[in-house]
């Protein structure tokens, strides 16, 4: 608090300092202190003017900067979104006490989409132009995604969307910091394909747009690049479905090297359960997921997963240094029962690659935010070092891990260079 | 000439009067933009409102599945604005230009069949009120004829509300799945994303749903109210008087059909896109809830119903993004407890009477309260 505002105080003063000679002239003559107040770089709290950095009316002040917290804290997705925004209150509380954004504190507003789509669009668009938030970080299902894009397009605002997804998208107002699909899919399946030596695979997801356009991916994956591989089977379940009963007896009969699975939230319950109930062995029957992070293994119960691999970017697992501080910061923050999984990590990229980048771009305005996104690189991200790509996703390294029974995943393999997002692959469409 | 000057009695004036007033006035005035487009967005709900008073409050038929006339009427809307969006220009990213880009996401390569008269938008229109229309005589015709009625045939409704979403998430080649039907952008080319266009739709919604209120009015002050009214009381007794109880239950069920669905309507041109979330068994309870918490028997109250949840919704969760649900929750309980025949109801019982007073304290003459009281007297 105290170091932003006498931050902004000298800022004044360098400003008038510019603008009357008399004082120019007096400054000069003076020690060097007040002359150090001169040169923006070297003054210890850097708070350029705020009609500088704000050309378009967001809400900034010379001590604040306000972004915008949109996610489900109430209604059937709050389980899996409260992750996200635990992150990103973390980040943000970390970069305030760093000294915040080109001097400026964040201030969040939080709005509850309630797993309501039109929800999430009118809380978008209250964000944007009533509150005029800089940015917002949000969402988390595809069609809350899909939901609020027309908005962020409209009123020109900035989102960073912390899932995992289909891909199929890019836009100027978005940052993606989850994996897009082929960043998931490709790495896992020649990792399972050279481990195991899988010929056979059966597919299923729950029925709707990011387990359909990644099973696609997959299969043509599976059928085009992999050498004597195919597809024995493809099922797809209502979004909170529990009947997996015939599926497991079809997966019985055909014997597939791999089980494929993309099942989100509660159905997972279920599904793990009955897998275990009619006896398939997961130490015995390759089953590989993208869909269960740390935080669904805490629904399902560690022993009825145990020996499942999951493929995405992220386990709480990760020994590193960064992922530690951030492990047990997040942990002295919202106790030490939380769990943090691959989305939850992402959510917390999105403050941070967004200060990065409004000091790249020197300014908070969108069209320099967007346009200074690429290339923006974040060291200290717990999965280790991210960089922005052209399309507005993230360069990343895939990881499969192999789930224990107290609930964690433990790291089996990573690729060993960033993989290149690529939301529109050429031969997987 | 008669008919004309009993189409409203005194109070039913002023509460058509002042509701013109708030909706064409004082909202139009006194909101931004952002403001004014949720109220539109609130009003949408009261068309199905005005639909649940007719068929529930005065036919006693009480439909838990509104949403999925809501939703008919909306999807229709939007099938159009998506064609009209999906231009080849706007597409060409996709593997298939010129189609919708859930379809092309799904590996459809053309158009199909059912999506073609939406490229029209005269025939859209006719089939925002047609389709939900002939829906609703199909499901009428097979309840009623067999004389399903009561409980049975609201948990019936509530199952093909439950059955649409459904089909809708499960085709989502053809209809976009759980995503539903989304970046809407122009009609006829007209941007309806703009300001400017938020700012006319919202007074092209209001002067519908003054068309919806009047029509509303008209049936239930012909003979054809009276008898739904009868019905509600004694069904058998209106049976055995010979009248046909299937067409009239048919009749009110279709036309709240149909006001459900120019609410539908209007709602993906203001909100901007249409999903399988306002099909389902949720939202349709809620609309019951709005027409319930602004009094089942009153076409006013049904429009004031849905402005005040709504903005209490918004309000409540804006303000506590964490507890709001309860508030909202206590707040039905409440009103439900303590008003039950709801806001419309703490008007005539406690506010009318009072202004009654005071207008009658100002004009002796008694012949005007005797004539509304007359003129009321179907509704109780």
């Amino acid at each position: 608090m105290s170091s932003n505002k006498s931050g902004v105080l000298m800022s004044d003063e360098t400003n008038k300092g510019l603008n009357s000679p008399f004082r120019r002239k007096l400054l000069m003559g003076m020690a060097a202190l007040p002359a150090m107040t001169m040169l923006p770089k070297a003054s210890f709290a850097q708070a350029p003017a705020t009609s500088a950095v704000n050309t378009t009316g967001l809400a900034v002040t010379d001590t604040e900067v306000t972004v915008g917290i949109l996610h489900s804290v109430t209604g059937t997705m709050a389980i899996s979104e409260t992750g996200s925004v635990q992150a990103e209150k973390l980040a943000i509380e970390q970069i305030n006490a760093s000294g915040g954004v080109l001097g400026r504190k964040i201030k969040f507003i939080q709005e509850d989409g309630a797993s309501d789509w039109p929800t999430f669009a009118e809380k978008a668009k209250k964000l944007l132009v009533n509150d005029k938030c800089a940015a917002v970080m949000g969402c988390w299902t595809s069609a809350s995604r899909k939901a609020v894009l027309p908005v962020f397009e409209q009123y020109n605002g900035m989102l960073y969307y912390p899932t995992f997804y289909e891909g199929l998208e890019q836009s100027k107002n978005v940052i993606y910091t989850g994996q897009e699909a082929t960043q998931q899919i490709i790495a896992g399946l020649d990792w399972v394909q050279k481990t195991k030596g899988a010929k056979t695979f059966y597919l299923l997801g729950s029925d709707y747009i990011w387990p359909r356009t990644s099973n696609k991916i997959a299969r043509k994956h599976i059928e085009g690049h992999l050498k004597d591989s195919k597809v024995v089977g493809e099922e797809y379940f209502p979004l909170g479905s529990t009947q997996f009963n015939s599926v497991i007896n079809k997966i019985k009969l055909t014997k597939p090297d791999v089980i494929y699975a993309i099942i989100v939230g509660g159905s997972n319950v279920a599904f793990y359960k009955q897998l275990k109930a009619a006896g398939i062995d997961l130490s015995k029957q390759t089953l590989l997921t993208i869909s269960v992070t740390e935080d669904e293994i805490d629904g399902i119960g560690g022993e009825n997963i145990a020996g499942a691999f999951a493929c995405m970017k992220y386990f709480q697992s990760l020994d590193n240094p960064n992922n530690k501080a951030f492990v047990s910061a997040f942990k002295k923050m919202w106790g030490e029962k939380t769990v943090i999984g691959d989305v939850t990590q992402a959510a917390y990229l999105g403050p941070w690659l967004w200060k990065l980048t409004v000091e790249k771009a020197g300014s908070f305005d969108i069209d320099k935010v967007a346009a200074a996104s690429p290339g923006v690189e974040f060291k200290g991200a717990p999965e280790g070092y991210v960089r922005i790509h052209e399309n507005h996703h993230l360069w990343s390294k895939t990881r499969v891990g192999k789930a224990k029974a107290d609930g964690q995943y433990e790291l089996i393999y990573e690729t060993a260079d960033l993989v290149e997002p690529d939301p529109f692959p050429k031969g997987y469409q | 000439m008669i008919i004309n000057s009993r189409f409203f009695n005194r109070s039913e004036l002023i509460g058509f009067v002042s509701l013109a007033v708030l909706l064409f006035l004082i909202l139009p005035l006194s909101l931004d933009i952002f403001r004014l487009n949720l109220v539109a967005k609130y009003l949408t709900y009261a068309f199905v409102g005005i639909g649940l008073v007719l068929c529930w409050g005065y036919g006693g038929i009480l439909s838990l599945g509104q949403g999925v006339f809501f939703g008919l009427g909306g999807y229709c809307m939007a099938m159009f604005l998506k064609l009209e969006a999906s231009s080849v220009a706007n597409t060409k990213i996709q593997s298939t230009p010129g189609i919708p880009d859930f379809m092309d996401w799904n590996q459809l390569t053309a158009v199909p069949m059912f999506w073609k008269p939406f490229y029209s938008f005269p025939l859209t229109v006719l089939a925002i009120i047609i389709v939900p229309g002939i829906f609703a005589f199909i499901i009428g015709a097979a309840m009623f004829k067999r004389r399903v009625g009561g409980v049975y045939f609201a948990i019936i409704t509530q199952a093909i509300a439950a059955i649409l979403t459904i089909l809708i998430v499960g085709q989502q080649g053809y209809t976009g799945g759980i995503n539903g039907i989304t970046d809407l952008r122009t009609l006829y080319g007209w941007d309806i994303r703009t300001d400017h266009a938020k700012f006319i739709l919202y007074f092209v919604e209001v002067v519908l749903l003054f068309g919806c209120i009047i029509a509303a009015q008209f049936i239930r002050l012909t003979k054809l109210g009276r008898i739904l009214v009868a019905m509600r009381e004694q069904e058998d007794r209106v049976r055995f008087s010979g009248y046909s109880v299937a067409n009239f239950k048919i009749f009110a069920f279709c036309a709240a059909a149909i006001f459900a669905a120019v609410g539908g309507a209007m709602f993906t041109l203001e909100v901007g896109f249409m999903s399988p979330s306002f099909v389902g068994i949720v939202p349709s309870i809620e609309m019951v809830i709005y027409t319930a918490v602004g009094g089942r028997m009153s076409i006013f109250g049904a429009v004031y119903g849905s402005l005040l949840v709504n903005f209490a919704k918004t309000m409540l969760s804006e303000s506590f993004p964490q507890l709001w649900l309860f508030g909202l929750g206590g707040l039905f309980i409440a009103v439900v407890l303590a008003f039950p025949s709801g806001l419309s109801g703490i008007w005539a019982d406690y506010v009318q009477p009072r202004i009654d007073r005071l207008l009658s304290s100002r004009k002796p003459k008694a012949a005007w309260t005797e004539s509304s009281v007359a003129d009321g007297a179907p509704a109780e």
